[in-house]
């Protein structure tokens, strides 16, 4: 299926990501003023283009001399232009602009759609404005885009989030800071990241049907909260589902039936059932919260498909493996009878208190080898889709409790601290590396990933570039989004 | 909005394969009567015309009739309760089709998304349950399928108390049908509530299909469509 075309051109789609050099339009002497951050954003995080600057007063900001007057830039040497000056200036911003070369705008000004009728009288014409000029236009009234590929940090908010192959393209400018945090937290990085503010012009839609043709990007995550065309923004998001996956936050459900009408039919089509049938149709991975939506992301950057349902649980100790047992029956994955052939080999590594079942308990009785090689034999076994790997970290956590003790480094501690904490680097670096020679996800979850991030266990995680998942439910969570796309591209003939 | 009489509903539909009881459309009691020997008992009365909607609310519906005798009454009853504002009624007589599950099925024309054919838990219940699922217009079988597998009450499709599980394919040729119906304008929507389930087929025993424009069925074809 092919995508409804967009309005702009990937010249212009690049203008916006990839500019030779950038215009800050409207800068300000004062480090508390949007004219300020946004120059401060785009020299402090290493963007190698030129770098430009307009302010009425002229002098010096953070170094880049400023001109009063876009004209007295030289021509050719910028492709984007960063607008923080005030509503009513911007139209000869645009158009000296546009004498220059300049191809995209992001414009951050307020006062348009959000202010009022006056206001969206003046966003029709910044949009014939811009249409005239040939200029694509993001925004106004957004917070700034990010491109990692380019260190491009042009925005007023923050942070500039590391680098990575997740897109995101958000009605809200503060959803966009959310994802980021996270994504600085993980490590898990990102490609491009747009604030969509009214989208007057170029759309969330927009965005995630260009991400989809971006080869910076591996996932797709959107935020939403009404579409202006619902069968353009499910044509576009299904056209990227073909080609990578795509996370969708739909902000602002209306509960209820909307359209009085004399069929029941009519009067059960909410907008909210309609938006999710849809949504699913497309193949796109809705998630309730922001922080399932980042975690759903950063799964399928960096985990393989899985290419069944069949998960195994691996886990230290009864209890966490007995709760994500739960978790797997309440969701579509399944929760496989351990293989006899499989159960034999365990047999062979670990005391018969074993569970013998899945989840695979191994009740303590694991020995220096035991975690690494039970994760290898489980997720190259031909009937399993899925590894969910359970206790990492508890060992460098024994080690915590121990070097912050007072008898600390004497009696052999510093010796047991220091094997308890290389036994949790080797476990982490094990489970990445069967995902890795199995082509299979295996997802590793445990508290520490928060409330003790410098544990080594996490910490290798974020080494190996995967996600450490914060509880086994959201490691869930994250694995059966994965299955459900998965199982949206096999039944449709497409690669998984 | 003009919505087209249960019979030429049945009608519509029948040609994109949903499956529907034989009926007979008759004028007076002795013909209601003679239409039920035909049929076989028993039967099902109702009364039926181009404006009438809102039959089960108004008492228009006259369950198991047994005999010839029942059918005549309740025939005459029904002829005597419709109003000036029905314009021209019959009688339409249809065997009683029986099964414990009732399902609901439509096509509707969304203001976001355009054309949207459902599926869902139906009968009297159903906006209460509303385990429904919706998809975007047409809808390719695998769709359809999968929206089949969006209800939450999936026991409720299996083999239940002595009946035989719900024929998922005859359930997506009934989506399918409504999908066709989708691509014709004059078609503004459709419900069938209740899709009974009789020996695992899904049967349209009640159907109402909303037209575009003034005349029934003229297809004219603007209002309702994107």
């Amino acid at each position: 299926m092919s995508a409804p075309a967009l309005r702009y051109s990937d010249d212009q789609f690049r203008s916006l990501f990839e500019p030779r050099g950038v215009i800050v339009a409207g800068a300000s002497t004062h480090p508390a003023k949007f004219g300020f951050t946004a120059l401060h954003n785009i020299l402090a995080n290493g963007f190698p283009g030129r770098v430009f600057a307009t302010n009425l007063e002229g002098g010096d900001i953070l170094g880049v001399p400023t001109v009063a007057e876009i004209e007295q830039l030289p021509d050719g040497e910028a492709d984007l232009v960063f607008v923080c000056t005030p509503a009513g200036a911007n139209e000869s911003v645009l158009r000296a602009c546009a004498a220059k070369g300049v191809r995209a705008a992001f414009v951050t000004s307020a006062g348009y759609g959000e202010a009022g009728e006056e206001g969206r009288a003046a966003e029709a014409r910044l949009v014939g404005l811009c249409e005239e000029l040939d200029i694509l236009l993001a925004g106004p009234n957004g917070q700034g885009l990010v491109s990692t590929p380019a260190s491009l940090c042009a925005q007023i908010v923050a942070p500039y989030p590391p680098a990575g192959r997740i897109a995101i393209a958000s009605q809200s400018g503060n959803f966009v800071s959310s994802l980021m945090n996270y994504a600085v937290q993980s490590e898990v990085g990102i490609s491009r990241a747009v604030s969509a503010g009214n989208a007057a012009s170029l759309t969330v839609g927009d965005l995630l049907s260009w991400y989809g043709r971006d080869e910076e990007t591996e996932v797709a995550l959107g935020y939403v909260e009404g579409v202006a065309d619902g069968r353009r923004f499910y044509d576009q998001v299904r056209a990227v589902s073909e080609d990578k996956p795509v996370v969708l936050v739909k902000g602002g459900m209306t509960p209820g039936g909307q359209q009085a009408a004399a069929s029941h039919t009519g009067s059960l089509a909410s907008e909210g059932r309609v938006f999710e049938g849809a949504m699913r149709q497309a193949g796109v991975c809705r998630a309730a919260t922001i922080e399932e939506a980042f975690e759903a992301a950063a799964t399928f950057a960096t985990q393989p498909l899985p290419k069944g349902p069949r998960t195994i649980v691996i886990t230290t100790a009864g209890g966490w493996g007995v709760v994500t047992a739960d978790a797997i029956w309440r969701s579509s994955l399944e929760l496989m009878s351990l293989p006899d052939d499989l159960r034999a080999s365990i047999d062979q590594k670990l005391p018969p208190r074993w569970s013998r079942s899945n989840p695979i308990d191994m009740a303590g009785g694991e020995t220096r080898d035991t975690i690494p090689e039970v994760l290898e034999m489980v997720a190259s076994h031909p009937e399993v889709d899925a590894v969910v790997y359970l206790g990492l970290g508890i060992q460098s956590n024994t080690a915590r409790s121990l070097m912050t003790g007072r008898f600390y480094p004497e009696y052999g501690l510093e010796r047991i601290a220091d094997f308890h904490r290389r036994q949790d680097r080797r476990f982490a670096t094990a489970a990445a590396e069967v995902s890795q020679s199995t082509g299979k996800p295996v997802l590793t979850a445990t508290e520490l990933a928060l409330v003790d991030p410098d544990n080594p266990g996490p910490a290798t995680v974020r080494e190996t570039e995967r996600l450490c998942y914060p509880s086994a439910n959201r490691a869930v969570t994250a694995l059966e989004h994965m299955w459900r796309y998965s199982q949206w591209r096999s039944r449709r003939g497409l690669s998984v | 909005m003009p919505t087209l009489s249960e019979a030429d509903s049945k009608k519509l539909l029948a040609a994109q394969g949903i499956p529907v009881p034989p009926e007979e459309v008759v004028s007076d009691p002795d013909g209601a009567a003679a239409a039920a020997a035909r049929i076989g008992f028993p039967v099902v009365a109702k009364l039926c015309g181009d404006g009438i909607a809102h039959k089960t609310e108004r008492g228009l519906v006259r369950l198991s009739l047994a005999d010839e005798a029942a059918v005549r009454d309740a025939a005459a009853g029904l002829l005597a309760a419709a109003t000036p504002e029905d314009g021209p009624v019959g009688v339409l007589v249809a065997p009683m089709v029986s099964g414990i599950r009732e399902l609901i099925a439509g096509l509707v024309r969304d203001p976001q998304f355009g054309p949207c054919v459902m599926v869902g838990l139906g009968g009297v219940l159903a906006e209460a349950v509303a385990d429904v699922a919706f998809r975007v217009a047409p809808i390719t079988r695998i769709e359809a399928e999968e929206m089949i597998d969006d209800l939450v009450a999936q026991a409720v499709l299996g083999p239940l108390r002595g009946e035989p599980a719900v024929d998922r394919e005859r359930l997506i040729d009934v989506l399918a049908g409504l999908s066709a119906l989708a691509g014709d304008p004059s078609v503004v929507s459709v419900d069938l509530n209740p899709l009974i389930v009789s020996g695992g087929v899904p049967v349209a025993v009640d159907a109402l299909v909303e037209v575009a424009g003034a005349g029934a069925g003229a297809g004219t074809g603007s209002g309702g469509t994107r």
